[in-house]
């Protein structure tokens, strides 16, 4: 699961607002794990970055092509892309205009 | 105290700490023999106490005895002590007579080899338990056979087979060093957290044998928590867990030996004492930089020991199953955390998030459901009842779900 949105802003909102947005994801977060369906957390990440390009090129920002960024990514156990649609169905990012980009993952063999 | 009370007391207070120091002085490859020498101890102490009186010390008579029990072997017997001798893993002097420290410090440390010797996961977890329950807990075959509610032919060979894998992988009798011993510990944790459970969800209708688990398993722990090197956070919080758990031991079951569900427990006779001992382990719990398994369902129970503030209480619970489960899922927690959910969010939420469960096979499943249901659609709670009463394989269990059945059927007929 790569989570996908605007940057939200300051990461410090109020405390109050912090709190109530973390509810939600450790809700649905813990409602995965439940299902036993739950691989990793994953991490979160912040606003901050740089990407670098061939020749040495270096733009602000961890941004691709539009004003989107990578917030965090989380790894899931599914059957299918259709049960890990599922999984996602009530990811909280959907509710502040993400959106959740779900991707298979294939084992390398060391 | 006559001989008659005075023998099974001593039995289960001395036989675990003479056994320990004498595996520890003969070897891994030797338990079933120290055993044996312990025992014929004490058989010799029914005799002869019944014939010249019980010594002025009986403890120290019995180590006396069995210290001479074991020299004496290890001296006549040629055979044994050219296999043995050679192999002893403890003092021989230059006479080659072999020194067996009873002092309380050896018994301690003993006791705390012994136990990482017997938690060895190359043998499986039944038989850890139940060596655990022979070798650190002076429990006799029969004790250990009614608590698994099997036969004494199965736990002997049980034992027997795990003293030959100990045998065969040289497991030593030592503690872990400083760098192995979070890991090592693990296994130990495991074994007293299954121990505890034994005692706590078991389906033995025996009261008292239940609760006696229960003990030794807290008894060890602690036991772990004296020592530097093993007193660590995990070992705490699982301290924790176990006070805050066996506080409700005299308000989970009535007079009848049935189970109160925790709802409709006196709180009242909950105990006040073990809930202060709980939050002091968990407050000893809370240092370095890793939270164990043990510290969320700690806080998890500790939170179920508080009455007032329902609200941000099943708040916390819900959260705290939430971490649980990220860290380590079970589907007891999973069920857990699901009727947490009931209580903060409602019973309609939880139901659509306990049918993503698919635990269909288990019957706490359709408990929780039956449970969930009971508010909304009767006719549905029944049927998850009555298919959690075809899974339950414990009486009382059963017996729970159809005081259960019968309440909602009446009030279906009305």
């Amino acid at each position: 699961m790569i989570y996908r949105s605007e940057p939200m802003g300051e990461i410090k909102l109020t405390a109050e607002g912090n709190l109530e947005v973390s509810k939600e994801w450790e809700n649905w977060m813990g409602g995965v794990a439940a299902q036993n369906k739950l691989v990793s957390p994953g991490m979160r990440l912040g606003n901050e970055g740089r990407t670098l390009k061939p020749g040495n090129i270096i733009t602000n920002g961890p941004y691709a092509e539009v004003k989107e960024i990578i917030g965090g990514l989380s790894i899931f156990r599914a059957e299918s892309l259709e049960e890990a649609l599922e999984l996602a169905n009530n990811c909280p990012i959907l509710n502040v205009g993400g959106n959740v980009e779900i991707r298979d993952i294939i084992q390398m063999n060391g | 105290m006559q001989e008659k009370e005075l023998i099974p007391y001593l039995y289960r207070t001395e036989f675990r700490k003479i056994t320990a120091v004498l595996c520890r002085s003969l070897g891994i490859e030797h338990i079933s023999i120290a055993e044996d020498l312990v025992g014929d101890t004490f058989l010799l102490a029914a005799e002869t106490w019944g014939l010249k009186g019980i010594p002025q010390n009986p403890a120290a008579w019995l180590y006396t005895v069995a210290k001479n029990k074991a020299k004496d072997l290890l001296k006549r017997n040629t055979l044994f002590s050219q296999k043995i001798s050679p192999q002893i893993q403890y003092a021989v002097d230059d006479k080659h007579e072999i020194e067996i420290d009873l002092s309380a410090k050896n018994i301690q440390d003993s006791q705390l080899q012994m136990m990482f010797a017997i938690c060895y996961p190359g043998i499986p977890s039944e038989a850890q338990i139940g060596l655990s329950l022979r070798i650190l807990c002076s429990f006799s075959i029969d004790e250990i056979a009614d608590a698994f509610l099997t036969n004494k032919e199965t736990i002997n060979k049980r034992l027997y087979r795990a003293k030959e894998k100990l045998k065969q992988d040289n497991v030593q009798i030592e503690l872990p060093s400083e760098k192995e011993i979070d890991k090592r510990i693990e296994n130990v944790l495991t074994t007293l957290y299954l121990l505890f459970n034994e005692g706590y969800y078991s389906s033995n209708n025996n009261a008292v044998l239940r609760k006696d688990l229960c003990v030794e398993a807290m008894r060890l722990t602690h036991m772990l928590t004296e020592n530097e090197t093993t007193n660590k956070p995990a070992v705490n919080a699982l301290l924790a867990l176990m006070c805050f758990h066996a506080s409700r031991f005299e308000a989970r079951i009535d007079s009848n030996g049935e189970l109160i569900l925790y709802e409709d427990q006196d709180t009242s006779l909950w105990n006040r004492e073990l809930i202060i001992q709980g939050e002091r382990y968990l407050n000893k719990a809370s240092t370095g930089n890793y939270l164990s398994k043990y510290h969320w369902e700690a806080a998890i129970a500790y939170w179920h020991t508080t009455t007032n503030n329902e609200g941000q209480k099943w708040e916390k619970i819900l959260s705290l199953y939430n971490q649980l489960l990220m860290t380590e899922y079970s589907p007891i927690a999973a069920l857990n955390r699901t009727y947490a959910l009931s209580k903060v969010y409602g019973n309609e939420e939880a139901i659509i998030e306990a049918e993503k469960l698919k635990l269909d096979n288990n019957h706490l499943y359709h408990c929780l459901l039956g449970e969930l249901y009971s508010d909304i659609d009767l006719e549905k709670a029944i049927e998850h009842l009555q298919q959690a009463l075809k899974l339950s394989r414990v009486a009382a269990d059963k017996k729970v779900i159809k005081n259960k059945i019968s309440k909602l059927g009446k009030l279906k007929n009305v």
